[in-house]
């Protein structure tokens, strides 16, 4: 087992590599320019333009451009953002824990919804529970997050005027109020993120299911004489998750970045919206750091996917 | 009566100081064809002192400093950095005004208003110098910045030393490479000194070029190091409030400045900028929900603002604006390849250079049907490409809309309709490429436009492109607005400041964009007339005020009768806010917030 973590977590530094060389030559040759505002602007002369592209190494050739970049990367130094200026860490980081808040309970509302809903679809299938709930999976999947997020704002911030649709990330409450305050803003982009990824879970997980209660064993548990709630949770259900997990396990990642157009309808100042902003600006720094940060995450929970397969699941061994 | 010209200096003068009849002179004036503002306007440079004070506008009703509570303010564009001098978009500009100030704005008619300084310059006041080389400044005394240390004479010279150098990068740059030196006078006075007579001296020092950046946190930020200074992200200025938090693309947080220098000012006790999204919502969260108070640039269709308002919890305003949309003619062949380049001056476009053909274009497109459907309050038709301020607004100038007249026109440059109902001549069909960067409101103008064309026997194809790639500098780009790989392309633009001069120098031979420089010429349609280079050099140093205006007028005019442009909308400044806000007086000639001191929240 250690000698196969081992040669996973070498194999994955060339890939890294790799991925920042195709990342940053697809940013260098794409069009666009950080200073292109100035562009339009009569009173800007062309060489402030010129200077300023000079004085950010914009003009150097690409691989001395990539290989600063590596070098500083190496030493921890991520850079700074050519548009505003801020260490690229920090801009990152002022935005961590409303993406973790946002995107973090949507994905745990998606679970919640979808393993009892998904269990009891398995238990009784084709049953009228199942038929609705197949229904709602279906129409949860085919709606795009744009238009249940556009939905939902006419129907609770605007027609009752129940709930706030422009996050804020700098609310001034205390204590309980705090609490209610960020469950009041958050609750339209979490319901709306958190449906969409119940519905294919859900599916996920009965399929699953199905699966392992036409086992044998099962049926051996039943007939040994136990409880139709023991028999489901202790031997159904842990044997179903052993596939579920390592899909939620592959999932994590995109909670870095994923829903940038939720993100955008609710003002949600999260990581998504700051690497679609960073791509439209050119501001290659953010972009390389965000895009390589990912890259990791995803290698990584790659990885912690297969070797939690490997300890659920006693058929299987790594060598 | 005959006069020259110092005999007019000199009744004017009297005029202005109630030693002379003002209706006479009115009277006289008017009789030349000048107009009423252009007149008031006139004398104000004349005018005693106490004239330019600011009078508050509106009705200030608080009476005291603070207890306002908060303010919201959404952007749909997020503010990145809050110096204004190293910023580019009107979003930063903006952000950063609640903290800085200049030494003087623009209201809403393009008059002066002092803010750091004690009055306008004038000739009366011996501010401006009569030789139009220097301008001498007074500063308000007893203004302190946010850190305590006093505002002086040094901050003002070292705003200048900052933008002018090279080496920084700045934005405002431009507005500062006129000044040959300042001088200090003393601890709260300075004089401008140009390097040659400026009749335009009202742009550095005024309004979102002019914000006064204090000399003793930039010690060690001087030249490349300007962009790493803490300032550009903590900003400390002597402004109505201070910055409390900023979180760059996301959210500004202000707080009231207890040492604001105009008493009972401000009313509100924070301010919150938040940016980000897109213009119709933001429209909803000030018109339907009431959750902001105020929204900027709302460029959304005027049908949909109005079925918003109706709410009655907030209101659209519209402010006269400076922007002009306009369709741009191509005078060189952007279908052929010379020397590693398209739309080069070496090769003139195969028919757009004909007069006929570009009056046709004009006579064909529906500007009344665009203003009154896709801009409704916020955009009215105009013949002219320059709209603002109103002195230079010429009104030698017509639009008419008769497709018949156009097809007449085609018809006589020889064009005869084709089997397929496209125009052709000598075996070239009339056939254009009409670009213009996403957005929906100018999709929309492009179908309006290509229809009538399509009428009249002109094969239209519509492109556009990415606002973002559309409006880049890049040189490597070909889908830019300056390499103008296209026939015909639409976009916006308009005087930065009340003075014309930056923006009409988009026509001169010397800024004619191509590839040798890099595309960055201003000069995009790649027109040029001797006639139009005279007339601007001449106005880059004529004095007399009457003169310039009528050497502006005259360059505008060119234009339209050569037909260089087609100006389609006259658009303005549309903002929303909450029916109980007051005291915004927005104005198209500086940012949103100039007077964000005297906001307040009726009752």
């Amino acid at each position: 087992m250690s000698r196969y973590l081992l040669r996973r977590l070498l194999i994955s530094v060339p890939v890294l590599l790799g991925i920042s060389v195709v990342l940053f030559s697809i940013l260098a040759l794409a069009p666009g320019d950080p200073f292109g505002e100035l562009a339009l602007n009569p009173n800007i002369p062309p060489e402030v333009r010129f200077t300023l592209r000079k004085q950010f190494g914009l003009d150097d050739p690409l691989v001395v451009r990539y290989g600063r970049w590596l070098a500083a990367m190496l030493h921890g130094d991520w850079g700074y953002s050519f548009v505003s200026r801020l260490p690229v860490q920090q801009l990152i980081l002022q935005r961590l824990p409303t993406t973790l808040f946002v995107l973090g309970s949507a994905y745990v509302l998606a679970l919640l919804i979808a393993l009892p809903v998904g269990m009891l679809s398995a238990m009784k299938p084709y049953s009228f529970f199942d038929q609705v709930a197949t229904t709602f999976a279906f129409v949860g999947y085919s709606l795009p997050t744009f238009f249940t997020g556009l939905l939902f704002i006419l129907v609770f911030s605007i027609y009752l005027g129940w709930l706030p649709f422009i996050y804020s990330s700098t609310i001034e409450a205390r204590g309980f109020a705090w609490v209610i305050e960020h469950l009041r803003q958050g609750a339209m982009p979490i319901t709306v993120l958190g449906l969409f990824e119940a519905a294919s879970l859900t599916r996920f997980v009965r399929s699953a299911m199905l699966e392992v209660i036409h086992q044998d064993y099962i049926t051996t548990a039943r007939a040994k004489g136990l409880t139709e709630s023991l028999t489901i949770l202790k031997h159904a259900l842990r044997n179903a998750l052993i596939p579920v997990v390592t899909i939620v396990a592959l999932q994590i990642p995109t909670i870095f970045t994923g829903a940038v157009i939720t993100e955008q309808i609710f003002r949600v100042p999260g990581i998504g919206s700051l690497l679609i902003a960073a791509i439209e600006s050119t501001d290659t720094p953010v972009v390389m750091a965000i895009t390589f940060v990912y890259a990791a995450l995803v290698i990584l929970f790659n990885l912690l996917a297969d070797l939690i397969y490997g300890l659920l699941d006693p058929r299987i061994t790594y060598s | 009566m005959s006069l020259d010209e110092v005999a007019l200096q000199e009744w004017m003068h009297r005029v202005a100081h109630g030693m002379a009849d003002r209706r006479a002179f009115l009277r006289y004036m008017t009789g030349l064809g000048l107009s009423g503002p252009f007149l008031s306007n006139l004398l104000a440079t004349y005018a005693p002192a106490q004239a330019q004070t600011p009078q508050p506008r509106a009705d200030f009703a608080p009476t005291k400093r603070g207890g306002g509570g908060k303010l919201r303010l959404l952007w749909w564009q997020a503010p990145t950095i809050l110096n204004a001098h190293l910023a580019s978009g009107g979003k930063d500009l903006d952000a950063s005004r609640v903290v800085c100030e200049p030494l003087a704005a623009f209201d809403p008619d393009a008059n002066f208003v002092p803010i750091l300084a004690t009055d306008i310059p004038s000739l009366d006041n011996g501010g401006l110098a009569q030789d139009g080389r220097s301008v001498t400044w007074r500063l308000k005394k007893d203004v302190v910045w946010h850190d305590g240390k006093p505002f002086t004479a040094d901050d003002v010279i070292f705003t200048w030393e900052f933008a002018a150098d090279p080496a920084t990068g700045a934005t405002t740059t431009g507005s500062y490479a006129d000044i040959d030196h300042i001088d200090k006078l003393d601890e709260h006075a300075v004089k401008v000194v140009f390097k040659e007579p400026t009749p335009f001296w009202y742009d550095a020092f005024f309004g979102h070029r002019g914000h006064i950046l204090p000399q003793h946190l930039f010690a060690q930020y001087k030249g490349q190091e300007a962009r790493n200074a803490p300032y550009n992200l903590k900003p400390v200025g002597t402004g109505p409030y201070k910055i409390v938090e900023f979180k760059p693309g996301d959210v500004a947080l202000y707080e009231i400045n207890p040492q604001y220098h105009v008493p009972n000012r401000p009313f509100f006790d924070t301010v919150e900028l938040k940016g980000g999204g897109d213009a119709a919502s933001a429209a909803r969260a000030v018109l339907q929900t009431g959750e902001f108070d105020f929204a900027w640039n709302m460029q959304v269709e005027h049908q949909v603002l109005s079925g918003l308002e109706r709410g009655g919890k907030g209101k659209v305003l519209i402010t006269s604006g400076a922007s002009i949309e306009h369709i741009q003619v191509n005078f060189t062949d952007p279908w052929t390849e010379v020397d590693g380049e398209r739309s080069s001056l070496k090769k003139p476009h195969p028919f757009q250079t004909d007069p006929l053909i570009r009056q046709a274009y004009a006579l064909a497109v529906d500007r009344r049907t665009v203003a009154e459907q896709l801009y409704g309050t916020g955009g009215q038709p105009s013949s002219n490409f320059l709209v603002a301020p109103p002195r230079f607004v010429s009104s030698n100038t017509t639009w008419e809309f008769d497709p018949k007249k156009s097809a007449a026109l085609l018809d006589q440059a020889g064009w005869k309709r084709g089997s397929d109902g496209v125009r052709v001549k000598d075996g070239q069909r009339l056939k254009l490429v009409y670009q213009t960067s996403v957005n929906p409101i100018r999709q929309k103008t492009q179908a309006i436009v290509k229809k009538v064309f399509e009428d009249i026997g002109i094969a239209v194809e519509l492109k556009a492109v990415n606002a973002g790639v559309y409006f880049s500098s890049d040189p490597g780009n070909p889908d830019t607005y300056s390499h103008f790989y296209t026939d015909i392309q639409m976009y916006n633009t308009g005087p930065g400041s009340p003075d014309p001069q930056a923006h009409m120098d988009r026509f001169t031979s010397w800024q004619i964009a191509q590839k040798a420089n890099n595309w960055s010429g201003r000069n995009i349609p790649r027109w040029s007339h001797p006639e139009y280079d005279r007339l601007w050099k001449q106005a880059a140093t004529e004095l007399d005020a009457v003169k310039r205006t009528a050497l502006y007028i005259a360059m505008n005019d060119m234009l339209i009768t050569h037909n260089v442009v087609v100006p389609v909308t006259w658009r303005h400044v549309v903002s929303a806010t909450s029916t109980k806000l007051r005291g915004m007086d927005v104005t198209a000639w500086d940012s949103n917030l100039w007077h964000l001191a005297y906001w307040y929240r009726a009752a």
